[in-house]
């Protein structure tokens, strides 16, 4: 196992009045050797925290944790040495160039001035970094700047590599090529953990994933395990505002498995959806009750998440950071 | 301990690196003395000649009050750069590396001596055709005490940031203390003509000490008691200072 943990917790002095936030309340992980391992859920839900725990920047308040074969706890050093960590914002300088960047942090981990040289090099041909190496990073896109941040966290061959939401802002062009530099890693003989809170991701890019909601792990597995969990089809009704009345409606029927309403919208796990929609349609118009669309899917990830935390992960406003340190 | 110089010296090559590449900062630094040597010192020349004295006597007791003020206000501004690091992420990056936590900070604060040296020295230079005059020996103490003083204003100016974590406190917290401190030094005027409590207050203000220290080397006497007593004073509070910086330090960045 790359990381095994037991229990893990972490909470933090509210500002004032608020007492303690619970970010963190006992986390049971296993992610192992060479997997692209996917840790999914809202902003606030403790990804970062949890992250930042293992990667020693944070000291978790209690429970156990090893990380690439060392203790969190007594051995920390070690797993520093083991791991790389690329946070979200990245932490390149302006007046600084990439080159100097990885060779300095090459360095900071112990190795020679020549050894640090070749590492640097051999970094900047791996991740394409050739063409703005020694250019300012003041200069640098947005995508450039991300690719420098995980060339900085693999300069010293980790076996274990962190990843905090390494695709948040990126336009769908660079989020494409950081999915495939992701992949490389693998290829590279390290074992990658991922934060991330698009679905469309977790599912292309992982072959484990975790769901945290609230501090808590709220679902593990690999993505079609965690779709088969909800079996059936989904049907989607949009609604022009008779919304309560038409789920109380529907409810009742024998039919349906589980329901959630998501702004205007009705959600149905169904058993066959084929089957089901024209009873479906045949109840609601009894009742005058108006639709203006239909739809039919298999589950996808959101709907794993939607079932198991009773919101959806698509509406989350993108823009609300919590106060994460 | 080798590894923990190592690192230090690590830290102070590239911060020494990214400084000569923005000179804006070190000429920022040198021009506020600057100001204080073209726009100042002549009125105390003014003054001086008033009761009777020559304007190489004037600068003689100005310069070295200034150059204790160049190493109190090059400094106290210093934490304002780890905030700045603390959020492009500079800080974290380095800290997921084994490098020794508190290597991060001596290795900034080693680069804030050497460029506080590069001013001061400029500023002394700049003084010789005015009039002032020093000799080796006696300069070089001068540069231990700035440096003690380097050291002292900025581990407590590194401290403050790491607890703010903002510009927008540090601010005017350094602007509250490091006017009064001034002030009350004797810096810009001398204190022998306050009344009884301002010199009360400044005789409990260590850069008040400092710059005492400071007029007694210029005119070569630098086995005045002074001198011994500032550095005692100074390098006491600098090994203070950098204790609780470094704890600062250790603390919020594990």
């Amino acid at each position: 196992m790359m990381i095994e943990t037991r229990g893990l917790r972490k909470s933090f002095r509210g500002r004032g009045k608020t007492g303690t936030v619970d970010a963190v309340r006992g986390v049971d992980l296993s992610v192992g050797e060479g997997e692209i391992f996917g840790f999914l859920g809202p902003n606030g839900a403790g990804k970062t925290t949890t992250l930042r725990m293992l990667a020693t920047l944070l000291q978790p308040d209690g429970g156990e944790a090893m990380v690439a074969g060392a203790d969190l706890r007594t051995q920390p050093g070690e797993v520093r040495k083991r791991i790389g960590y690329v946070s979200q914002g990245g932490g390149v300088w302006d007046d600084s160039t990439a080159r100097e960047e990885l060779e300095l942090q090459a360095r900071l981990y112990g190795m020679t001035k020549a050894e640090a040289r070749s590492r640097a090099e051999a970094v900047i041909r791996a991740f394409q970094l050739e063409s703005f190496a020694d250019r300012r990073a003041r200069t640098y896109s947005g995508g450039q700047r991300r690719r420098v941040d995980i060339a900085l966290g693999c300069v010293h061959r980790p076996r274990l590599v962190f990843l905090d939401e390494p695709t948040t802002g990126l336009d769908p062009q660079s989020r494409a090529h950081m999915w495939d530099e992701v992949r490389r890693l693998r290829e590279m003989g390290m074992t990658v953990f991922i934060t991330t809170h698009y679905l469309d991701e977790a599912d292309a890019l992982c072959d484990r994933l975790a769901i945290m909601d609230h501090g808590r792990i709220v679902a593990e597995g690999t993505p079609a395990q965690l779709k088969r969990e909800i079996a059936g089809d989904v049907v989607t009704l949009g609604l022009n505002g008779a919304g309560t009345t038409a789920r109380k409606l529907l409810e009742g029927e024998p039919y349906v498995r589980g329901i959630e309403s998501v702004e205007n919208t009705l959600r149905l796990y169904v058993e066959v959806g084929a089957a089901a929609i024209p009873q479906i349609l045949r109840r609601l118009d009894d009742q005058g009750i108006a639709l203006h669309s239909v739809e039919l899917h298999r589950p996808s990830l959101d709907d794993v998440f939607l079932a198991k935390t009773g919101r959806s992960l698509r509406d989350e406003p993108a823009a609300t950071k919590g106060g994460n340190r | 301990m080798r590894k923990f110089l190592r690192d230090t010296w690590l830290v102070f090559t590239r911060q020494l690196q990214l400084q000569v590449r923005q000179p804006v900062w070190v000429v920022v630094g040198l021009l506020q003395p600057l100001f204080f040597l073209l726009l100042f010192a002549p009125l105390l020349e003014g003054m001086m000649k008033q009761a009777g004295g020559t304007r190489a006597e004037a600068y003689q007791w100005f310069i070295p009050g200034l150059l204790v003020q160049m190493a109190m206000f090059g400094t106290l501004f210093a934490g304002f750069g780890i905030i700045a690091e603390l959020r492009a992420g500079v800080i974290e990056r380095m800290r997921v590396t084994p490098v020794s936590r508190v290597a991060l900070l001596f290795g900034r604060t080693g680069r804030d001596i050497v460029t506080l040296f590069v001013q001061c020295l400029l500023l002394v230079v700049l003084a010789i055709p005015f009039g002032l005059e020093v000799s080796g020996g006696p300069l070089l103490l001068m540069f231990g005490m700035i440096a003690l003083i380097g050291v002292l204003c900025a581990s407590v100016s590194y401290g403050l940031g790491l607890l703010t974590r903002s510009e927008d406190a540090l601010a005017p917290i350094m602007n509250t203390f490091s006017f009064p401190l001034l002030l009350t030094a004797g810096i810009l005027l001398p204190l022998s003509n306050a009344p009884g409590w301002l010199q009360a207050i400044g005789d409990v203000n260590p850069f008040t000490w400092a710059a005492d220290a400071s007029r007694e080397l210029f005119q070569g006497h630098w086995d005045a008691t002074v001198v011994w007593q500032a550095l005692a004073i100074l390098g006491g509070l600098a090994v203070l200072g950098v204790v609780w910086g470094a704890r600062e330090f250790s603390r919020s960045v594990r």
